[in-house]
């Protein structure tokens, strides 16, 4: 399946980090990150554990705050506001109004366990986008159906299993239409048999959105037939970038050789690993 | 039998006591619970120091506190009202504890997706923390309920002409009977205990939707 749009080259960049830098005490996680994602770009993250790729995302989300630098969000400042003519921390309100154009699927899930599915979907189109009930209901519909699971409705999360959750969380964040959406390691959680849901759904909705969409994972043939672009981080950095099959076939640097190399010998990877045992 | 009509009279008075102080125990339940998490110092200062002196110190003393030591300093309060606030407050300092708790219970994930779904501060303690917090607060809120319920045999000390003052003036006037009139204060206290462990469960009930 190509996924691949054209991305706008000259289109001004939906994100756009700016020097970020993220310390917890001594603990450097991001170091200087600058960093442009363009409308309805596809890029992928890759990287050891640690080497601060979810932190990339969570700071966008505001769910965590950087140390230092600046998040522009459609050309609009995430994290800051002016005010008389000087850039200052920004409030809850602020935040607010710019976090909108953002959605996120995390790890593990994170579904509201009292509420059934649809009203989990439904959830903040009612309170936060205030559309009336009926509306948002058929929105709603729409995009379980859209991820398959019309017929759960009226299930409770405890009643689905992990591709389904994941699923739903999906749903839940494109139903708010984001311009850019994103996914933490959504299959990290899954029993291996759930994974490929799950990346279908992903593959599916990145194939007709004009979202654009930042991608943690592992799993190297789904970051390679999605991602327009890749990039390697650690250590805080972004170590290398390209297109997939630059990246993920022909790395420069050693660290990403190394990466790669551990990945595979971990994991497998396709027809590379079945010829890396044979030329052994 | 002839104990039981008397009794009852006396327990209505607890009755009154136990619903109003528990509304009082409620409301400070939840405002000292949200206080000792809230952003500001000065604001969870105060709400610890109400929680450590109610918890601290003794409730009959606090009864005596409000009905004898009061009035001494012209705050004139009635028994009634000294009941009800004493327990009220005493019940809502334990309270609170339950609420911080289990606030703090519900998973973080759920604050970071309701913040990854635009929601504001208030719209997800309402719609989403609270719902799921409620949950397991029912259990530890049984508990004080019944406490409070026991609690409320001491207002009698404070010329309350509640179910134990009741008793005590029976077995006053038939000493040879004070066994049977024991025995009936216990049934009657059990009874109504028994009633609040099945309203609580009943509220366990309706708050387990969606729980495998």
């Amino acid at each position: 399946m190509d996924v691949k749009r054209k991305v706008e080259e000259s289109a001004p960049p939906i994100v756009r980090y700016k020097g970020i830098s993220k310390a917890y005490g001594d603990h450097q996680v991001l170091d200087h990150i600058d960093l442009d994602i363009r409308p309805g770009e596809k890029i992928a993250l890759i990287g050891p554990s640690g080497s601060g790729k979810t932190t990339l995302a969570r700071l966008l989300m505001t769910l965590e705050k950087p140390t230092s630098g600046t998040i522009e969000v459609n050309g609009e400042q995430l994290w800051h506001m002016e005010r008389k003519g000087k850039l200052v921390e920004a409030d809850e309100k602020h935040l607010h109004r710019v976090r909108g154009q953002i959605g996120m699927v995390f790890q593990h899930f994170n579904l509201f366990p009292h509420m059934n599915i649809i009203r989990n979907v439904m959830e903040a189109l009612v309170h936060v986008q205030k559309l009336p009930k009926a509306e948002a209901e058929a929105r709603s519909l729409e995009m379980l159906e859209r991820v398959g699971l019309k017929d759960r409705t009226h299930h409770y999360p405890s009643q689905l299993s992990g591709g389904q959750k994941q699923r739903v969380a999906i749903a839940r964040a494109l139903v708010m239409q984001p311009r850019i959406m994103l996914f933490d390691e959504v299959t990290s959680a899954l029993d291996p048999e759930l994974v490929g849901e799950v990346l279908d759904v992903i593959k599916n909705v990145a194939s007709e959105g004009e979202m654009a969409m930042m991608l943690i994972t592992h799993e190297m043939d789904f970051a390679r037939d999605i991602a327009d672009r890749v990039l390697f981080t650690d250590g805080g950095r972004i170590v290398e970038q390209g297109p997939p099959e630059q990246i993920l076939e022909h790395p420069r640097s050693e660290r990403l050789k190394l990466f790669l190399a551990r990945f595979r010998r971990h994991f497998g990877d396709s027809a590379d690993v079945m010829t890396a045992v044979g030329l052994e | 039998m002839q104990f039981v009509t008397p009794l009852l009279e006396g327990l209505k008075v607890n009755l009154e006591i136990l619903v109003v102080s528990t509304l009082l125990a409620f409301l400070m339940a939840f405002l000292a619970g949200f206080g000792r998490l809230a952003k500001y110092r000065v604001v969870r200062g105060i709400t610890l120091v109400y929680v450590e002196v109610f918890r601290g110190t003794s409730l009959l003393v606090q009864l005596f506190w409000m009905y004898f030591a009061l009035p001494a300093m012209h705050v004139n309060v009635s028994a009634m009202a000294a009941a009800i606030i004493a327990l009220g407050l005493n019940y809502g300092a334990y309270g609170s504890e339950v609420v911080r708790s289990c606030l703090l219970a519900v998973p973080k994930g759920q604050t970071e997706a309701s913040i990854a779904l635009n929601m504001t501060y208030p719209l997800r303690m309402r719609r989403i923390i609270l719902p799921q917090a409620w949950r397991m607060m029912l259990p530890g809120f049984g508990n004080l309920q019944i406490e409070l319920l026991k609690g409320t045999s001491l207002v009698y000390l404070i010329t309350l002409a509640d179910i134990t003052y009741k008793g005590m003036i029976l077995r006053s006037a038939n000493i040879s009977q004070q066994s049977l009139i024991f025995a009936w204060m216990l049934v009657i206290y059990f009874v109504v205990a028994y009633a609040l462990v099945l309203l609580i469960r009943y509220f366990e009930r309706r708050a387990a939707v969606g729980r495998g």
